[in-house]
């Protein structure tokens, strides 16, 4: 059994089923709109597979204006929404409820305007990450945001996120590319905020609707900043037999100057995990690896790397193995990027997202370790290290009863001692309602009442994905005011 | 001369705000005073932050600072250059343009939301920034965000209050993330380009593998135009791409590699502080379009005023002085802004020839969720009021 409690669905909704699912497909047209019990099952969940509920409907649009002729309807209804981008969301970001409509964007994947003088791509929100970059890799031009699901999913999903990826050490995050978003409200407004020029007329609203997980409108249009290709690219891989020694040459390393695109640190277990899976060539005697890519020129790529490397020296690595074909570099990066599933075979897990100061990594690692000991369960770390932002896989076995609540009780424990180090819950996953109910070990009432207010500006009826994000007693007013549904 | 309070401690401050929503009274907030004059004027009790004052924490390591709002400027930047390192958005001093003194803090180049030439590259003020404390107008003090770089916990109001101008909430305490200071500066000069020209040739070099931190232009006055490509980082890759870009760009015209890192950097700072313009009578308005818009949008101005101009951000920022006759241009430049996109601020006027708002009207719904958001944030409207807009 999950331990995330979801509120009870609005009984004066599921009443009115037959209504309402005419009136929406009035609003949306018959054809996008899905209402069979087996059909919508489909969109029950997203990648956080152990919470599951199928939503009163799924409606799928073809257009902003029909989005806001939906919302329009669902606004006077008060029936909830929960945008859908990929389904993608490992926070439980995009989890229906039964009493809601899921609109989805995955029809919404038109490339809209490509202007490489001004670097920018507009598109619509369904187009996943990965093929805003194709749309622009002939040109040699590239969108730097690059999550590990950029293969499937979508950019209205990365913009609700504010998600992040590898390469974000060196181009950041969701919200340092994205330049403009076409959204509406849950009245059914259509708004333009922003665009291809590069700052806010007034407040910075762009920068408080990416992250908002879906609670103050659906985007269906963005204006994403793109970049020229670096010339080139190549990793080195770094064995160490500690954390703490892996984590001393990662701070060398910052502290010299040096900026590397990409800083990624696994531990032992993922090592093996990975290497078992994917027979990338790692070494398996080692405590910690490191993966470390720069770019550029060949002559720029050698010069950072011999920096690089005259750091690792001082620090006695195990291995040292500089990449000299694009062979290798793949054969490298195949490894890590493998790392999901390989942990997949050896047991179910579960993916936490918390963020660190980088100079606490080796005590939390350590701490880590200690922990899983007394849950008896395994923990391997595969993560962002220039960051800090760490992702430990726990593993657990879904088949045996109370191995999941356990699983979740040691990842609530990280992501308290995250906290409790100065780092945060959710580095680039979001909180869904993983880490909703965790919110209180990071803010005060006060600071919960103030992130509260500013939904009462986008969705005042509080209709949109309004069970995620804040712990659920503290939503709960601001919930049923609009609604006839006890608590 | 009025009276200025100058609180303590945060939680002094919180208390003074407390004390002025039960006595109705409005705050005019500053840091140091020398960007008082941006956007529209204020009246009330002057309470200043300049107290709160001194690096809480500073992490090399981790390219990570924390300071108190009143922190000035330059001791945080002085602090980061003894490390090798500097504040990535390159925090402009406006204190010759505006012809005002006063030291800068931390706390107001955030509340103002300022951000340098290296914008092009890294990002703005806002991108860096990456946790607030404030103190809300009910006097309650409320975090967001914190002291690591990747947070995505709860909404970012960090966002949201930079660049609010104190109408959100008195900023007390901001952190950023940082990047290593550059081993080496260049500056790859274009002589001789119109503003269409050198804008094509500023795009162009911002959208290959080169990696620039600066692209500005200065159009033919006095002196013939320069069109200004700046390269920072580790001295071998600097010298390859200035190299590679001057060939690149070769087609426009004459090129010059300036590679004297002070001279350089130097260059920056008069572009980065808009020296062009400080000491100089008139208007001073600042436009922000996309790049390709501008050289047209400058253009159409130019039809009914006389204005000088200066480039940055690739084309993307324009500087523009221009006489105080008929409200500084108001109506012209704004049509001729709204014509294409992009948005117009008035940064320098004297007080009896400006009426109307600094900040450019937006479309009804973002000025609707605009006023709301402030009510949120400030329900008795006492926080600068009337900085941003009517309330």
């Amino acid at each position: 059994m999950s331990q995330i409690k979801m509120p009870l669905p609005d009984s004066s909704i599921l009443d009115r089923r037959e209504y309402l699912t005419a009136g929406l497909t009035v609003a949306a047209g018959s054809g996008n709109v899905i209402t069979d019990p087996i059909e919508t099952i489909a969109y029950e969940c997203d990648a956080l597979v152990a919470y599951r509920c199928p939503p009163l409907a799924v409606v799928l649009p073809r257009s902003t204006e029909e989005i806001a002729a939906i919302l329009k309807f669902c606004h006077l209804n008060n029936l909830p929404v929960v945008p859908r981008g990929a389904g993608t969301s490992l926070a439980g970001g995009a989890l229906p409820t039964a009493d809601s409509v899921v609109i989805g964007v995955s029809r919404l994947n038109n490339t809209l305007e490509i202007d490489l003088p001004n670097r920018f791509i507009r598109v619509q929100s369904g187009m996943t990450n990965l093929s805003v970059s194709g749309a622009v890799s002939s040109d040699n031009f590239f969108y730097a945001p690059d999550p590990s699901s950029q293969l499937a999913c979508a950019i209205a999903g990365n913009i609700a996120m504010n998600s992040g990826g590898a390469h974000c050490l060196k181009y950041g995050v969701t919200t340092n590319n994205l330049m403009g978003v076409r959204m509406v409200t849950m009245k059914g407004d259509i708004v333009d905020i922003g665009g291809p020029h590069l700052d806010p007329a007034g407040y910075d609203l762009l920068g408080i609707i990416c992250g908002s997980e879906g609670q103050f409108g659906i985007v269906t249009e963005a204006t994403l900043r793109i970049l020229g290709k670096p010339e080139g690219a190549r990793p080195i891989l770094m064995g160490f037999n500690s954390n703490e020694v892996a984590g001393a040459c990662v701070a060398d390393i910052i502290k010299a100057g040096l900026l590397p695109v990409a800083l990624e640190f696994m531990d032992k277990p993922a090592v093996i995990a990975c290497e078992n899976f994917a027979k990338a060539g790692y070494p398996t005697d080692v405590e910690a690896l490191l993966i470390v890519e720069v770019e550029g020129s060949e002559s720029e790529i050698d010069d950072q790397l011999k920096k690089i490397k005259r750091i690792a020296l001082h620090h006695n690595p195990q291995v040292l193995r500089e990449s000299d074909s694009a062979l290798q570099s793949d054969l490298i990066w195949k490894g890590r990027k493998a790392a999901f599933g390989a942990m997949g075979q050896i047991a179910d897990y579960m993916c936490m997202d918390g963020t660190i100061p980088t100079s606490q990594l080796p005590n939390v690692l350590g701490q880590m370790q200690e922990m899983a000991k007394g849950y008896g369960l395994r923990v391997a770390n595969v993560f962002h290290a220039g960051d800090g932002n760490l992702h430990p896989l726990i593993l657990f076995d879904a088949n045996k009863p109370g191995d999941q609540e356990k699983c979740e009780n040691f990842g609530n424990d990280i992501l308290k001692l995250c906290v409790e180090v100065g780092g945060c819950l959710t580095g680039e996953h979001g909180v869904g309602i993983e880490k909703r109910e965790l919110m209180n070990i990071q803010f005060n009432d006060q600071d919960l009442e103030m992130q509260m207010r500013v939904k009462d500006v986008f969705d005042p009826k509080w209709l949109l994905n309004a069970t995620k994000v804040f712990p659920i007693g503290s939503s709960s007013s601001r919930r049923n005011k609009n609604s006839q549904k006890a608590a | 001369m009025t009276e200025i309070i100058e609180p303590e401690c945060e939680i002094e401050l919180a208390e003074f705000v407390r004390g002025a929503v039960a006595s109705k009274s409005k705050l005019r907030i500053v840091g140091g005073g020398s960007k008082q004059a941006l956007g529209n004027s204020v009246t009330g009790k002057h309470v200043s932050t300049s107290k709160l004052h001194g690096i809480v924490l500073y992490e090399p390591a981790s390219l990570t600072i924390v300071a108190d709002a009143g922190t000035p400027l330059e001791e945080l930047e002085d602090e980061l250059s003894g490390n090798g390192q500097h504040l990535p958005f390159e925090p402009s001093d406006y204190r010759n343009l505006l012809g005002s003194s006063g030291e800068p803090t931390i706390g107001a180049v955030v509340a103002c939301g300022i951000s340098g030439p290296r914008r092009i590259q890294t990002g703005s003020c806002r991108d860096s920034l990456i946790g607030v404390r404030f103190i809300n107008g009910d006097g309650d003090v409320i975090k967001s965000g914190g002291r690591v770089m990747k947070n995505v916990t709860g909404y970012d109001l960090v966002k949201l209050l930079a660049g609010s101008y104190g109408t959100l909430g008195i900023i007390t305490q901001v952190s950023f993330k940082l990047l290593p200071a550059p081993e080496k500066t260049a500056t790859v000069i274009l002589y001789d380009m119109d503003d269409n020209q050198a804008v094509g040739a500023m795009s162009k070099a911002l959208g290959s593998p080169f990696d620039l931190s600066g692209a500005a232009h200065m159009p033919k006055g006095k002196n013939q135009s320069m069109t200004l490509i700046r390269l920072e980082g580790f001295e071998k890759s600097v010298d390859y791409r200035a190299q590679k870009l001057a060939e690149s760009l070769s087609h426009f015209g004459e090129v010059e590699i300036e590679s004297d890192s002070e001279i350089a950097k130097k260059r920056w700072k008069q572009i980065n502080n808009i020296e062009a313009f400080a000491n100089r009578p008139g208007a001073v308005w600042r436009l922000s379009l996309k790049p390709g818009d501008s050289p047209g949008v400058i253009n159409a101005i130019s039809q009914s005023r006389e204005i000088e101009v200066l480039y940055d951000w690739g084309g993307g920022l324009v500087w523009l002085l221009t006489p105080i006759i008929d409200n500084c241009g108001e109506k012209i430049i704004r049509n001729c802004v709204n014509q294409v996109g992009g948005h117009s601020t008035l940064i320098r006027a004297p007080k009896e020839n400006f009426t109307g708002n600094a900040f450019h009207p937006q479309s009804d719904i973002v000025e609707k969720i605009s006023t709301n958001l402030r009510l949120q944030f400030d329900p008795h409207s006492i926080l600068n009021s009337g900085k941003m807009s009517a309330i």
